[in-house]
């Protein structure tokens, strides 16, 4: 590109000139993004290797420190977590995030990913059981889930994330014990249905609201709420399962992270965050 | 050509503002506009998007107008600390801002203790969503009109009083008239921040569906299902705050050749 003699230059030709450097500029911006995609692993490599592990919001504790353990048996290893709600997670891989890993805290979510051939045969490794968490000043009136049909504020997750998917479930499920209208009666004193599980753990935390539903590893995270267990024939229980990424920059060390995650040491580091372990090891 | 070096620098900018802009409309298909919009979540988002910007920008304008004015004319040190107090709101992340209101407003807040002992609460009230929404626009319609005000001629205000004009009567006939330009641009602009508001909505007011949930919480509810949806519904909302800026420009451009025409 070779621009015409400056003092030539008339208003809309420096204009023209202008867009095309714009142009320009956009068309290097564009082939430096497309070619940073396919060296960057294998220059990583060379440097130290770092494990990127998409995983759900409730496993940061567990993962974090299982994380520094398995560090202590990969010399000079680097471990990237990004934690956040296994939807955006799942949205991020289907817009070409480099992952090694990716842990969902929804069956639903995996399978959508291993449909789109994103990640390879995902494995069940912990379980989460959906529990009752009741502020200070309703906790002598909340001992059972059918105590809720009597709550004056209640918060629960939208039907659109697992946990108020859940909570929808267990909620019908109770219906042959508690009457047919246990869940209309129930949903009347909802107050505000919540777009992530913490929400509804911060609402209840606050006061404002008396009960909610949310995970035992929630629960477990805010000892001065009293929490109220679910019947194992009505609750529903969340799966988690995990997978390795079939574009994975580090498919080895990323199947070695999901082995360590279903052995005893990674099943005890879940244990100690509330979680339950697989029914079955598949 | 050094004026081009300007546009190119320029045009970096501005091409980064539009392409998101851009990217929400052109990928999506007619088909998913239309689908998106018969979502269930709209309407009532929309309606309720609608009545409590309308509502804070009032209440914004209402009492904005004359804090602004007190904070553009007095003198001294206690005002300008209360004028850069009075900016935090824009500078502190929505989320924390609700948290902020919960604290102060929610069952167990600084002063619901005093007005209400028995724990009355606004929290997950439509009421909730208007005092999210004020708080976290309103500092954008001060900081307008406070400029604005102080772009007014001082000259004017003096000989006026010396006209025994009662402050009272130059506020109203002086100094709002010629700033109005600039008061309304802080109304388009607090307007438009409120509709977008969408952190401390989600932790003062709570999101169910009717009563407090906006359009960018419906938008966000939406997005955990269908990507498609919550675009569609974005693109709504991104012409309802389009709608808004060119209705303002126009307004703005009509007012000031009223008012820059020669007598």
């Amino acid at each position: 590109m070779t621009p015409t003699p400056r003092f030539l230059l008339a208003n809309r030709f420096r204009a023209a000139f202008a867009l095309r450097v714009l142009l320009l500029a956009l068309l290097v911006f564009a082939t430096a993004c497309k070619k940073t995609e396919a060296p960057a692993p294998a220059a990583m490599a060379a440097k130290a290797e770092t494990l990127v592990v998409f995983a759900a919001a409730s496993l940061r504790e567990s993962f974090t420190a299982m994380g520094e353990d398995f560090k202590r048996t990969h010399a000079g290893l680097q471990i990237t977590f990004n934690f956040a709600g296994t939807q955006e997670l799942r949205t991020q891989v289907e817009q070409g995030a480099a992952v090694d890993v990716f842990a969902s805290a929804d069956q639903r979510h995996m399978q959508e990913l291993v449909r789109a051939g994103q990640l390879a045969e995902p494995a069940t490794f912990a379980r989460n059981e959906p529990v009752i968490v009741v502020s200070r000043e309703a906790a002598s009136s909340v001992h059972a889930l059918a105590d809720l049909a009597n709550t004056q504020r209640l918060v629960i997750g939208s039907p659109e994330v697992p946990i108020g998917r859940y909570t929808l479930q267990i909620l019908d499920r109770a219906a042959p014990s508690l009457g047919a209208g246990f869940r209309s009666k129930v949903e009347a004193h909802v107050v505000s249905r919540e777009l992530n599980v913490r929400q509804v753990l911060t609402k209840v935390k606050l006061g404002e609201a008396q009960a909610g539903i949310v995970y035992r590893t929630d629960a477990q995270t805010t000892p001065d709420l009293a929490v109220v267990p679910i019947a194992a024939d009505i609750n529903v229980i969340a799966e988690y399962p995990i997978a390795v990424a079939v574009k994975a920059p580090h498919p080895s060390v990323g199947r070695e992270w999901v082995t360590y995650v279903r052995s005893a040491a990674g099943q005890a580091a879940l244990a100690r965050a509330g979680f339950l372990p697989p029914i079955s090891p598949n | 050509m050094q004026r081009s070096v300007l546009v190119v620098l320029g045009a970096i900018l501005a091409a980064f503002l539009a392409l998101p802009v851009i990217a929400l409309f052109a990928t999506a298909t007619i088909a998913d506009l239309s689908s998106g919009l018969q979502h269930p979540l709209v309407w009532p988002a929309l309606r309720l998007s609608v009545l409590t910007t309308s509502i804070s920008t009032a209440i914004a304008v209402l009492l904005g107008t004359p804090l602004a004015w007190i904070l553009a004319t007095a003198r001294g040190r206690f005002f300008g600390l209360l004028e850069t107090l009075l900016q935090v709101p824009i500078v502190i992340p929505p989320a924390v801002a609700g948290i902020a209101l919960l604290l102060a407003f929610g069952r167990r807040g600084l002063i619901t203790s005093a007005l209400c002992p028995d724990g009355c609460s606004i929290t997950f009230t439509t009421s909730a969503v208007v005092l999210a929404e004020l708080f976290v626009s309103a500092p954008f319609f001060v900081q307008a009109a406070t400029s604005a005000f102080r772009r007014v001629d001082s000259q004017l205000v003096l000989v006026a009083q010396t006209f025994g004009a009662s402050p009272l009567r130059v506020f109203f006939r002086i100094a709002v008239p010629l700033a109005m330009p600039g008061i309304v641009a802080g109304a388009a602009m607090s307007w438009a921040r409120a509709l977008g508001e969408f952190g401390a909505t989600l932790m003062f007011a709570g999101n169910l569906e009717g009563r407090t949930q906006t359009l960018p919480l419906a938008i966000y509810t939406a997005l955990e299902t269908d990507l498609r949806a919550a675009q569609a519904l974005s693109i709504g909302l991104v012409i309802v705050a389009l709608t808004l800026l060119v209705f303002v420009r126009a307004t703005l451009r009509g007012s000031r050749a009223s008012w820059e025409a020669p007598p």
